[in-house]
């Protein structure tokens, strides 16, 4: 698929890889220098875009994790059937590059305006959460609610461990399997469960759901029935992940 | 799962941006089939037809359908009755 | 020239084949492209009707499973360029449905469950060309194949391989149809590749 720039704003641009960082057995962050990158507001995307020696060329959009003025950086899952994301997860090492074009969104991002915030993520679909996490100047008080299949799947879990209790709470599921011991929940979110965690309709949170289709339209549909204004919650549907 | 195959207008945020030259995920957008009136951002996507295809989240209708090959880009908006753009 | 990833192939098979039409290229599983929800008739509800003719003729789920039927092994071939060879279904052929409608049709238009339709020539869907497919591999086919039934024309590109068809409507015209309206081409022979519109 060409891609051309359209009013210099979204060009394709020349990036390498700095660094990689294993963050569970299937998912690694790449931090990126992107050449002319414009910056990003968090919850945004970019696209990547792989070109093989033959000319193939395959393109994939990843959530930036990274807060703005952060070095830019991408959390990558490894999918069973991926193309691009086992490349990125297992091959792509310091030195390799690609392009991307970005940032892209402007539905799906976190404008602090003091209102308290709901941040719900299953698998992968924390990665743009987090950059929103990290975004913040810790006056605006933020729930995550967070699922995952296994304490190792836990993306950036020693990151949110210390980041918690500083306007941060976070609540963890994890949905297969759980370690001895743990008091967190241990199954699917359902209304119950978002009954216990999320704020209080009245407080006018703003919120933000983002995993996979089924994660997200399940978490949507009982925020709404919680009393939540369908207007206040903002969805971002990831193809299959694991939470 | 069938199911996970439908994503959001976010999955074409960046192929809206080529082909409109704006952001369009906030663009609100009017159904022609039911009216309804929702930002792109909140339709539902297929991406892997043999194209995209762009549905209305309330009843389904066909909003947009782009395919892509031999250099070209046939962009069908028939199923849209209009586009709030910022400009 | 776009930067080159090291290391980077894509999910393509080195395998090859003297099967393969141009620009292909094989895979071991069996790729779902959707262009919309997975429609659920249940087959009490389900018929297929044939428009056109000189009556209309239609088939209940039952009545069609009692058609002569038959087996077919063949090579699938997506316009997104991946190719699966020997493919086992079981289905009604078209020969079969339309010598029981009098008719002086040249196209079909075949009509869907969740609104997709395709467009034919007679002469590509007659004289074992083409079947409405309802087992695939000896199983009945799954919804997100297409199931309960489908187009089956493999000597075309699989988007003319209607999923959940219901019918179709003979015409005098080759009325374009989902895709064929919006930059596929008319027929889509693949030996010829006939992608899209201009090819």
């Amino acid at each position: 698929m060409a891609g051309t720039a359209v009013l210099g704003r979204l060009a394709w641009l020349v990036t390498e890889v700095t660094g990689a960082l294993e963050e569970t057995p299937r998912v690694r962050t790449l931090l990126l220098d992107a050449e002319g990158w414009p910056g990003h507001r968090p919850g945004q995307h970019l696209d990547v875009r792989l070109t093989a020696e033959d000319g193939y060329q395959a393109e994939r959009s990843y959530s930036i994790a990274s807060a703005p003025g952060e070095p830019l950086s991408i959390t990558v899952e490894r999918l069973e059937d991926g193309e691009v994301s086992p490349y990125l997860v297992d091959e792509a090492r310091e030195g390799d590059g690609f392009e991307v074009r970005g940032p892209i969104g402007g539905y799906f991002v976190w404008e602090d305006d003091g209102r308290p915030v709901f941040l719900v993520g299953g698998g992968s679909g924390v990665v743009p959460l987090m950059a929103m996490i990290r975004s913040s100047l810790g006056s605006t008080p933020i729930r995550l609610l967070y699922s995952s299949r296994t304490h190792e799947d836990v993306i950036y879990r020693e990151e949110l461990d210390a980041r918690a209790g500083h306007g941060l709470e976070v609540f963890h599921t994890l949905t297969r399997e759980q370690p001895s011991g743990w008091t967190g929940y241990s199954r699917r979110i359902d209304n119950d469960l978002l009954r216990e965690i999320a704020w209080p309709a009245s407080d006018d949170p703003q919120v933000f759901v983002c995993g996979s289709t089924r994660f997200v339209d399940a978490a949507a549909d009982g925020l709404v029935a919680l009393g939540y204004d369908p207007l206040s919650i903002k969805t971002e549907r990831f193809g299959a992940t694991g939470g | 799962m069938a199911e996970e195959r439908r994503l959001d207008g976010n999955a074409i945020g960046g192929v809206m941006i080529e082909l409109f030259g704006v952001e369009m995920t906030t663009v609100p957008g009017s159904c022609g089939n039911c009216g309804a009136h929702e930002q792109m951002a909140e339709t539902d996507v297929y991406l892997d037809a043999p194209g995209i295809v762009v549905r209305c989240r309330h009843c389904q209708n066909v909003l947009i359908r782009i395919v892509r090959g031999n250099g070209r880009t046939w962009l069908d908006l028939s199923g849209l009755s209009s586009l709030e753009l910022p400009l | 020239m776009p930067q080159i990833s090291r290391g980077f192939h894509g999910r393509r098979s080195e395998a090859s084949s003297d099967r393969l039409p141009p620009g292909q290229h094989l895979v071991d599983d069996f790729p779902v492209l959707s262009a919309g929800p997975t429609p659920h008739t249940p087959l009490a509800e389900w018929t297929f009707t044939i428009e056109g003719g000189a009556e209309p003729a239609s088939w209940t789920w039952e009545e069609f499973q009692a058609l002569p039927s038959e087996e077919i092994t063949t090579d699938i071939h997506c316009v997104t360029k991946w190719s699966k060879l020997d493919t086992a279904w079981r289905g009604v052929s078209l020969d079969t449905l339309l010598a029981l409608v009098e008719h002086d049709a040249d196209y079909l238009l075949a009509f869907c469950d969740g609104g997709y339709t395709t467009n034919l020539p007679l002469e590509h869907v007659t004289d074992g060309k083409a079947w409405i497919a309802y087992d695939y591999d000896g199983e009945p086919l799954e919804p997100e194949h297409g199931g309960p039934a489908r187009m089956l024309v493999p000597h075309l590109y699989f988007w003319k391989s209607a999923k959940w068809i219901r019918g179709f409507r003979l015409q005098d015209e080759d009325e374009p149809g989902f895709w064929e309206s919006n930059g596929y081409h008319i027929l889509g022979d693949p030996w010829l590749e006939q992608r899209y519109w201009g090819d």
